[in-house]
């Protein structure tokens, strides 16, 4: 229960630098020349400025920028979202349409890389300075250097195109009409290759981070402790290092799901995937700051709840974190 | 002597290239018997824990034996396979090592620990086996064994961890428990438990000891036997009472005399005036707390008066969470105290804004207790020590000219001063420590366990040096420590520290000759070795 409070609070903490966030984004976007009224009336084919000044009204965006920023934290504080102009909907349900493949991608890719991390890391541990640690190491610099948009086209070129065996974009085959096990089977195949591209960045860095954090934890004195018991090395590692070994690999998750957030949305753009990350893209460009500004305000939501999640898991994991509080 | 448990003959242990000599240990020949404790002494590098290590076969990778044999029970261990030593080792032989806090896994719980001994090398039931956890808790003294089994080690206390230790070690019955500087890291009054436990368990179960230490006070108060190590080689070994009251080797001479006496050195005349008096000062901390809702309140330093004569030194004893240390820190106002004052020539410390602290420091200066951790890897020698005077407004060349003529002062070679901390001994670098803090020219000293990171013999070298400082520059020092005997060699007052307030202060003739209050007599009689000491004190007069 403590942890509960301690998390409670620490969400609390959180709400004012939400409302920042959302004010400065707000702000930034004032600086953008044009706004929503132009991207609709370039939409429309153009129109006279009489139009233009009816729709601004509309829209509320005749309004001083601090009388609108007012008006919108108003509406932000009852959970009202606003209205899309450009999609003609609530924003709430803009967003909501696109959020499933977003999440989706980011569970899968970080699954992906946190697991793959992980046991490449233990393996480059154990064989550190040998050949699996050089072969292992070599890779993974590969992977963090080489850009997603990249690894993504190539992975399309490859296996789309090339080899056929995967679909190269798109969140479902929208030309026929599947239900139950068959859908989530079509959707699983779609996200291979995105969630291989997304991942494969942050398997290198989880990897890296793991095989660091094992060597750290071989050479502290519990290890030596647990060979003198006469442990063999395989229960070593399992008994003892990895769950040491894994808490600044949960504090990375935690700070990593922004750092997600950005690589969906190149991610996304790639395979055509119609997620948050390329909504936000198009919004941005169609200058529609509702829209922007809810995803921001969901965005932000989402790292919050995650680091929420790394929080629990943390104190789960190191019984250290729950006595402090006490 | 009947068969002996482990006998070690012409072992000898390579470094690899580059370390500061070819061998760990050279043709080291050695045998414990059943039911024995045999002390291994030495100081630091003199290779006894590598022996420890070898005797496990867990050496650090590039570490190899090179030559000899560890015959045990009929087998020899330096040609066992892996599979055959995992055997050995927890069932065979035991271990126990110095920090009982980094030794258990954080992780996991006390029973949890203990029990896995079980369920590597037998086949008992989960019931069974804790049922065996509890009882060994119990076997070694821990209050509450049922609550301590489902604690995680940082819940336990120094002491009850290194109990916890030793009821994994001898959870197997093994036929010899290694115990490398057990005690080292625990409070004078614990030590002594703990030795005492060890010996108890170790007579009710005839297991034989190995018992590795660089304190000749522990080896007079448990050891059967005595082998003393000098960089990797044995220089002297034999029964206990032999090798301590009759020493064979100059080195083992050497070791036994830096034992520190427990007598108080002759009284000195102290000025009449005070350079430094404390007014029932007092420092709470409090943790915790949201918007006054369970917030923990520690009294670290409960009203403390003290008075420190020019020229004298103050030396405040007590173990650790005693507020020694926190009041140190209060004193040269690294933090505020809470109530009371702290009058340095006349000026109310106390109250000082942190500007003034900051102007008036040069007045009284810090000198640290780990000499590895308190200077600044990055700097040069000469630079740390002349960064006060720069700071305070001395030419940068001059200061550096002046720190060179200080590293003379305190022993160093002044050509040092190019050269980065760690490429000095443990002792020169507290060395620097102190010409650091002598550069600002301070009226006191305050020296928060100045030698407790070092060797006997260094320790002995640099209290010499602060004795010879403290005649020369005319310099008050306030000296604080765990270890009474440390104290008894250099302070000519002593403040007896428990739980944040003075429970006895005077002359240190007077509080270690006659001391009034119980805690302060339990001190006493913890001292290991004490009843060693005494006899030689009284047989040099």
């Amino acid at each position: 229960m403590r942890i509960l409070s301690l998390a409670g609070r620490r969400l609390a903490a959180s709400i004012p630098t939400l409302f920042l966030i959302l004010i400065g984004v707000f702000l930034l976007l004032q600086l953008a020349p044009g706004d929503t009224v132009d991207a609709l009336m370039a939409q429309m084919g153009g129109g006279d400025a009489a139009t233009a000044h009816e729709l601004r009204k509309f829209y509320g965006l005749d309004l001083s920028v601090p009388a609108q920023l007012a008006n919108y934290l108003w509406h932000l504080m009852r959970l009202d979202l606003g209205f899309s102009s450009i999609y003609g909907k609530p924003v709430a349900t803009v967003i909501l349409e696109r959020l499933p493949p977003t999440i989706l991608l980011m569970t899968a890719s970080l699954s992906f890389a946190f697991f793959f991390g992980l046991v490449f890391g233990v393996i480059a541990a154990r064989g550190v300075n040998r050949w699996p640690d050089t072969v292992i190491s070599t890779f993974g610099l590969i992977f963090y250097a080489t850009p997603s948009f990249w690894f993504g086209l190539m992975a399309i070129v490859v296996f789309s195109v090339y080899l056929q065996w995967l679909p190269p974009g798109g969140f479902e085959d929208i030309g026929t009409v599947q239900t139950g096990i068959w859908r989530a089977l079509d959707i699983a195949a779609h996200l291979v290759l995105p969630t291989l591209t997304l991942g494969l960045i942050f398997l290198a860095v989880y990897l890296r981070i793991m095989r660091a954090s094992m060597l750290e934890v071989l050479n502290l004195e519990f290890i030596r402790t647990a060979r003198a018991k006469g442990l063999d090395e395989t229960h070593v590692i399992t008994r003892h290092v990895l769950r040491n070994a894994l808490l600044p690999m949960v504090t990375l998750i935690g700070l990593q799901a922004g750092t997600m957030l950005g690589g969906s949305v190149v991610v996304e753009s790639v395979f055509s995937l119609p997620g948050l990350g390329r909504l936000a893209y198009e919004s941005v460009v169609q200058r529609d700051l509702n829209t922007l500004l809810g995803i921001v305000f969901v965005s932000a939501l989402l790292v919050i709840v995650v680091n929420f999640v790394v929080d629990l898991l943390y104190a789960r994991l190191d019984p250290r974190i729950a006595a402090e509080g006490s | 002597m009947s068969d002996p448990v482990l006998s070690l003959d012409g072992l000898t242990v390579r470094l690899p290239r580059g370390a500061d000599r070819s061998h760990a240990l050279s043709d080291v020949s050695l045998s414990i018997a059943s039911n024995e404790i045999l002390c291994v002494v030495g100081e630091s590098g003199s290779g006894k824990s590598m022996m420890a290590n070898a005797i496990m076969r867990l050496l650090p990778n590039e570490v190899e034996i090179e030559d000899g044999r560890m015959m045990f029970d009929g087998h020899d261990l330096c040609t066992a396979s892996p599979a055959a030593m995992r055997e050995v080792r927890g069932a065979g032989i035991a271990m126990i090592f110095q920090e009982p806090m980094t030794a258990l896994n954080p992780l996991r719980t006390i029973g949890d620990q203990i029990g896995e001994m079980f369920s590597i090398h037998t086949r008992l039931s989960k019931v069974e086996i804790n049922a065996r956890v509890i009882a060994l808790l119990d076997d070694v003294r821990i209050p509450d064994s049922t609550a301590a089994a489902k604690a995680y080690p940082h819940e336990l206390s120094g002491g009850q961890r290194q109990r916890a230790m030793i009821a994994m070690a001898l959870a197997l019955d093994p036929k010899l428990l290694i115990a490398d500087e057990p005690t080292t890291a625990l409070d004078v009054t614990t030590q002594a438990q703990i030795l005492r436990l060890i010996r108890d368990l170790q007579q009710r179960r005839k297991t034989a000891v190995l018992f590795i230490t660089h304190d000749f006070g522990v080896v007079a108060e448990i050891a059967d036997r005595v082998v003393v190590m000098q960089h990797g080689v044995i220089v002297e070994q034999g029964a206990a009472d032999r090798v301590l009251n009759d020493p064979q080797h100059a080195y083992t001479r050497q070791l036994i005399s830096s034992v520190p006496p427990l007598k108080a050195p002759p009284p000195r005349s102290l000025s009449g005036k005070d350079v430094l008096s404390i007014d029932r000062v007092s420092k709470t901390y409090r943790t915790g707390g949201f918007l006054g809702r369970g917030a923990r309140v520690t009294e670290a330093v409960k009203g403390v008066s003290l008075h420190l004569p020019r020229g004298a030194t103050l030396g405040i004893v007590g173990e650790s969470g005693s507020g020694k240390s926190t009041l140190a820190r209060c004193i040269v106002r690294l933090i505020d105290p809470d109530a009371g004052s702290i009058l340095l020539d006349g000026k109310d410390w106390a109250k000082l804004t942190p500007d003034q602290v900051r102007r008036e420091t040069r007045h009284i200066q810090m000198v640290f207790q780990d000499p590895f951790a308190s200077l600044n890897p990055r700097r040069k020698a000469a630079e740390l020590v002349a960064q006060g005077p720069i700071v305070h407004g001395v030419d940068r060349a001059v200061a550096i000219a002046e720190a060179k003529r200080l590293f003379e002062l305190v022993g160093l070679d002044p050509s040092a001063g190019d050269r980065f901390p760690h490429e000095f001994s443990g002792g020169q670098r507290q060395r620097i420590g102190l010409a650091r803090a002598l550069a600002l020219k301070p009226d006191v000293l305050v020296a928060d366990e100045p030698v407790s990171a070092l060797d006997v013999s260094v320790q002995a070298q640099v209290l010499r040096l602060l004795a010879e400082l403290r005649q020369q520059l005319g310099l008050s020092i306030v000296f604080i420590t765990h270890d009474l005997r440390v104290a008894a060699q250099i302070c000519d007052l002593v403040a007896v520290m428990k739980d944040g307030a003075v429970v006895e202060q005077g002359t240190t003739a007077e509080v270690f000759g006659n001391p009034q209050h119980p805690y302060t007599q339990a001190l006493l009689s913890a001292i290991p070795g004490g009843d060693f000491t005494r006899k030689r004190d009284s047989a040099l007069v």
